[in-house]
């Protein structure tokens, strides 16, 4: 047993934080705050100049064929230091897809583009009446010669302002079993009957709503088989559950016991073992949070997929940093309340931003009571609710 | 990164797994409350060298890892053996560390089986060891008071007290005069150090038998509820059930991980080892807690019936860590551990 990533996941590591260092800069920082956008093409263009958009991806494919370890190393950092990065992860999990079950003038077309920094792809399956129960997608896709006609609404598109397609779940078939009668298509974003509204959220991130009317989508721009959508999404909701999860409590963490050891007039807060034994537990967490997700990378780098073990990760990590930024809140007492961009917030108002950016962190990519579907009934092998 | 037990890690435990199988039944544990000791196991691991595994060449012994020894805790706790394990690992631990002639001696005596050596946990006050692990049954107590590294003989000075766990512990009462009649083995900022490490020990050992004695109480629950049906459908059916067991699952996970990265830090990333050691126990110490409590209300009434194994666990879920004191206890060590190395 070695719980050591291994040197040369280490040495990538101090190369992304060095990068870090450099491109995270505090015009970056305060774009992404005062806009809620989580995409810098500044940042993203240095990201794709480092080859760092899928350095997991073998050579030949357009990656550095980086291996799993090294992969969460680079997770990690990123989110630790809160980089900017949803354009890049919906972009890359839907270049996954394409570069597993594309046709070769599909990976020519968008694989190479979107390693390249030159567009971006944003995630359309959620619905206004449907989240967890994804395959209740009712956007319908009708067959019109070599195209397809597309209406529908899609939930949560976030970066659809600043991309080239949605990768869209639509029903092209109603007749049959929900799963049954699925396809997903690259919608290109920019054209007539496509539009966007912004939605604000609780964390002040901007999303939108975006409507589809009548949109004419040309049928090689379909992955995937007709009504085969269902093994799409499955290949695409592991993705999305890889990955780190734990550096946003880390991050929040940090910020804490920075306050905790700084004296602003009435002593140290650390002296107080009540306030310790909260910094602690948040520790604790943050190392399981930590570890769950390593044991990811580790069972993936084992040839295998983590299908309960991505579960138990997202499912602890996010729950973890609900829990932390209320407690915290409370330990900084009043002044907890007082928000980001405040000079009079503590720990530069890190508690009051978490305990609104939590609440995202349990739903998307899977809710936590799907999340603990998938331990009850994968994991433990409980029987299905009937 | 590797988690997978090497090929000698999982030889250790499929040997103890299979010791305890046989030495450490339903009936076994039950036949030794409340009292809290089976001679008869803790004679077979002795004989099997648990102290000898403790400590390394020089003092006599064969210098397993504190991982080694955390991947026989976990079975410990898994078939919740009536033995001081634990603290007679670390006790034998904190003499070789100690080192000195009396401490020698002591070791010396310790690893021949001559004598059940403890560790308290706790500084005494009036005169006394308070519940002091293994103080029922051991025959010496290595314990610190102020900067003093002592022990002292536990036989006929002890009170043992009936406890919630059916543990082995007693007060242990101290002679009169400075240091109450007990042999000081070193003192000064070295016996403190000792001893914290010896505390480091215990936790990161504590946190594998919490992990064991965790997952093995969440498959009791998850059995029982495939099995029993209410309302025609298996009662593992119900989200209600389903989404506590999950999270109880993935805490067992998350322990069982945190405690072996612990106990893995001791030797190959030291500067941790106290960090991780304390927020594994408090860690375990809420999962066992969750798994056991969890389980047994799954079970109903029947989880209130002393003839359901499920109480057993819950009982030593908690008393087990008590010995030290609330998590939050732990948890203000390691972040005290975590400050004091700069991070932050």
């Amino acid at each position: 047993m070695d719980f050591r990533l291994g040197e040369r996941s280490d040495a990538f590591r101090r190369e992304v934080r060095a990068f870090l260092d450099e491109a995270l800069t505090k015009e970056v920082r305060d774009q992404i705050h005062a806009t809620g956008v989580h995409h810098n093409w500044e940042f993203h263009r240095a990201l794709v100049e480092r080859g760092w958009l899928a350095p997991g991806w073998p050579v030949e494919d357009g990656g550095q064929g980086r291996d799993p370890m090294e992969m969460i190393a680079l997770s990690e950092e990123l989110q630790k230091a809160g980089a900017p990065t949803y354009g890049v992860g919906t972009t890359l999990m839907v270049a996954n897809v394409v570069r597993h079950l594309g046709t070769e003038e599909q990976k020519r077309r968008f694989v190479a583009p979107a390693l390249r920094g030159e567009i971006i792809i944003v995630l359309g399956f959620t619905e206004p009446e449907s989240g967890s129960d994804v395959a209740a997608a009712q956007t319908r896709a009708v067959r019109d010669g070599d195209e397809w006609v597309v209406n529908g609404q899609k939930m949560f598109t976030t970066n659809a302002q600043e991309a080239d397609y949605a990768f869209m779940l639509t029903r092209t078939n109603p007749d049959v079993a929900k799963h049954k009668g699925l396809t997903t298509f690259l919608v290109p974003l920019r054209q007539e009957g496509v539009e966007i509204r912004p939605v604000f959220t609780l964390s002040g991130e901007r999303t939108n709503l975006t409507f589809y009317n009548d949109v004419r989508v040309d049928d090689s721009l379909r992955i995937g088989e007709v009504d085969g959508g269902w093994d799409v999404m499955t290949l695409i909701l592991t993705f999305e559950r890889s990955g780190a999860h734990g550096g946003w409590s880390i991050a929040l963490l940090e910020a804490m016991e920075r306050w905790a050891t700084t004296d602003a007039g009435d002593g140290v807060p650390a002296d107080d073992p009540g306030v310790l034994a909260r910094l602690g537990r948040a520790a604790a967490e943050n190392e399981v949070s930590t570890l769950l997700a390593r044991r990811s990378a580790w069972v993936q780098q084992s040839g295998r997929l983590p299908g309960v073990e991505g579960s138990m990760a997202k499912l602890f990590a996010s729950e973890a940093l609900t829990r932390q930024a209320g407690d915290f809140i409370d330990l900084l007492g009043p002044d907890g309340i007082v928000s980001q961009g405040d000079p009079t917030a503590p720990a530069g108002g890190a508690a009051d931003y978490a305990f609104r950016f939590a609440l995202g962190t349990t739903t998307y990519g899977g809710t936590s009571e799907v999340q603990r579907n998938v331990i009850a009934q994968r994991g433990l092998g409980l029987p299905r609710p009937r | 990164m590797d988690l997978n037990p090497t090929d000698e890690q999982h030889q250790l435990i499929d040997a103890y797994a299979a010791l305890y199988a046989k030495e450490s039944t339903g009936e076994r544990v039950r036949a030794a409350e409340p009292g809290g000791f089976d001679p008869a196991l803790w004679g077979r691991l002795v004989e099997t060298g648990v102290l000898e595994m403790a400590v390394g060449e020089s003092s006599g012994g064969w210098g397993a890892s504190l991982l080694d020894l955390g991947l026989v805790a976990e079975q410990h706790g898994r078939h919740l053996g009536s033995a001081p394990l634990v603290e007679a690992q670390a006790a034998a631990r904190l003499l070789a560390r100690a080192g000195g002639d009396g401490a020698r001696a002591l070791l010396a005596r310790a690893l021949s089986g001559e004598e059940l050596v403890t560790l308290a946990l706790h500084a005494p006050r009036g005169g006394t060891l308070r519940l002091v692990p293994g103080g029922a049954v051991a025959d010496r107590v290595v314990f610190l008071d102020g900067d003093r590294l002592l022990q002292t003989a536990a036989r006929g000075s002890v009170t043992p007290a009936a406890n919630l766990g059916a543990l082995p512990v007693a007060d242990v009462a101290l002679g009169g005069g400075p240091g109450g009649g007990a042999e000081e083995l070193c003192s000064g900022p070295e016996a403190a150090a000792a001893f914290e490490s010896a505390l480091d020990d215990w936790l990161a050992l504590m946190a594998g038998a919490l992990s064991g004695l965790a997952g093995r109480a969440l498959e009791i629950g998850v059995e029982y509820v495939k099995e029993r049906h209410a309302f025609g459908v298996p009662i593992g059916s119900f989200q209600a059930l389903a989404h506590g067991l999950a999270d109880a699952a993935t805490a067992v996970d998350g322990s069982l991980l945190l405690s072996r990265e612990a106990a893995w830090a001791a030797a190959e990333e030291p500067g941790r080892a106290r960090e991780l050691a304390a927020a594994a126990f408090g860690f375990a110490a809420e999962a066992a807690r969750q798994a056991s409590y969890r389980s047994l209300h799954y079970h109903g009434g029947y989880g209130f019936m002393m003839e359901y194994d499920i109480q057993l666990y819950y009982r030593r879920a908690k008393a087990w860590p008590a010995q030290f004191g609330e998590p939050d206890l732990a948890y203000a060590r390691a972040a005290a551990a975590r400050l004091s190395r700069g991070e932050g």
